[in-house]
């Protein structure tokens, strides 16, 4: 049995923290070049390449590419052979946040409750999923979101008999009716099948998924690619101020379902793509 | 390019067309959710505020802290839409004239726009970082204890906006979109 140390964790979170709210990955990079040589808008234009500007400076100066730094959530594979040992695997997690949020000079955007609305201070709790996986590691992923694009998400609960048109129907609802309000371009993650929670999480673990790479199942692969044209096709481009790039692209992930349900749960992340991972 | 320096009369709004694209000086306000709803029952109790918002530009903006050394933290916009409720009462009572954010805002917010002579200026939403290399200088002056959403007094340079919604009603979410919508 391999033993990690709680110590080790807090340092690891707190280092993700930071990494993931001031730079984005290769994929991001590469994504935009693409996404400016494709704007016809020329003002769409200039707000892309302000958002590479603003990237390059966040990533050279250890600032937050945006001000709502979010709720870390934090997704844990924990291999069934570890022993984690010197502390409590969760208040290790919270401790590493409360690490990263204040010596990375992050934003604490987190309320204790959500109608008696008193700031923690500290931006905990995380928001923490653990799946057990076998071996003798631990996977972290810190994915700060934002509520300005997490609030324009949506899921709804679709009879089996609307089928395929029926999921790309709601998801250019949910993402015209999201018009300007999530910092387009966006990525849309895009949940179905399962129960109603697991549709959530399906769309919410997408959003991890490199930009620009499809579903191994070619079916699903296809409606992303379909969902992306005619999301762009909307003409509400970066930022909604038109144009021909709306979002960066578009993540599917299915589950197995009822016989008599089709869950479908849209969650829209804004341009910065922000997540980073460790393994210890 | 539009340079303008705040506070804003109502003769420089009403030159201002929804697509301008503007450089913002001076001294502008922050407030969002928490700020706006103290100020708001501060009105409705008949308190005094503790800013005067006359002809003044309130920026929808919880910042990130400020490094050592640094005047601010990444500081772009917020979703306006949550200020709706309370921003036809700041027009129309406190005499605001601008207000800085992203995102479409109600028909309630446009019509206190076109009746007061006020402005909607849009900042890039995202560019957190960017942005706040126009700001020269950041003081809080109102509600310390909500932290990044206390009102600050911020000193901008060329701080750079669009005119999203003019005093006429004019909406460049509207007029924008349907140039590229295809289909």
């Amino acid at each position: 049995m391999k033993q990690i140390k709680a110590e080790d964790i807090v340092k690891t979170v707190s280092e993700l923290c930071i990494k993931s709210c001031t730079t984005l990955g290769d994929d991001w990079w590469q994504t935009l070049d693409e996404a400016i040589n494709k704007e016809e808008s020329p003002l769409g234009k200039d707000i892309l390449k302000q958002l590479q500007e603003n990237a390059k400076l966040a990533a050279a100066t250890k600032e937050a590419l945006c001000q709502d730094t979010g709720v870390a959530v934090v997704f844990l594979e924990l291999g069934q052979d570890v022993h984690i040992t010197g502390g409590n695997l969760y208040e290790a997690i919270n401790a590493g946040v409360r690490k990263g949020y204040t010596e990375g000079y992050l934003r604490k955007s987190v309320v204790n409750d959500p109608l008696i609305r008193k700031n923690t201070g500290d931006n905990t709790p995380a928001i923490i999923y653990t799946d057990i996986v076998p071996g003798d590691k631990l996977k972290i992923t810190v994915a700060p979101k934002g509520a300005g694009s997490e609030n324009m998400s949506a899921l709804k609960m679709l009879k089996p008999a609307d089928g395929r048109e029926g999921v790309v129907q709601f998801v250019l609802d949910v993402v015209k009716t999201a018009g300007p309000n999530p910092c387009p371009p966006i990525l849309v993650g895009v949940g179905i099948g399962g129960m109603f929670e697991k549709a959530a999480l399906l769309a919410k673990k997408s959003l991890l998924r490199p930009l620009g790479q499809r579903n191994e199942l070619p079916h699903i692969a296809e409606l992303e690619l379909e969902l992306l044209e005619k999301i762009n096709n909307s003409g509400i481009g970066p930022q909604g101020l038109g144009g021909r790039i709306t979002a960066l692209d578009v993540h599917v992930e299915s589950h197995p379902t009822h016989i008599a349900t089709l869950p479908v749960a849209v969650n829209i992340q804004c341009h910065a793509t922000r997540h980073a991972e460790a393994i210890l | 390019m539009i340079k303008l320096t705040t506070p804003l009369d109502l003769d420089t709004v009403k030159k201002l067309k929804a697509g301008d694209q503007v450089r913002l000086n001076g001294v502008i306000y922050t407030g969002r959710d928490a700020a706006h709803k103290r100020l708001v029952e501060a009105y409705e109790a008949g308190e005094k505020l503790p800013v005067d918002l006359k002809d003044q530009v309130i920026y929808y903006v919880g910042p990130c802290p400020a490094k050592p050394g640094k005047v601010i933290g990444a500081a772009g916009p917020t979703t306006s839409g949550r200020m709706d409720r309370y921003a036809p009462l700041t027009i129309a009572k406190m005499g605001l004239r601008g207000m800085i954010g992203k995102g479409l805002r109600s028909q309630e917010v446009i019509e206190a726009i076109k009746q007061h002579g006020a402005v909607y200026f849009l900042a890039v939403g995202g560019a957190g970082a960017l942005l706040s290399q126009r700001i020269k200088k950041a003081e809080v002056v109102a509600y310390e204890d909500l932290g990044a959403e206390a009102i600050y007094r911020l000193e901008v340079e060329d701080f750079p906006v669009v005119v999203g919604i003019d005093c006429h009603g004019n909406d460049i979410y509207q007029e924008g979109i349907k140039k590229y919508k295809v289909g």
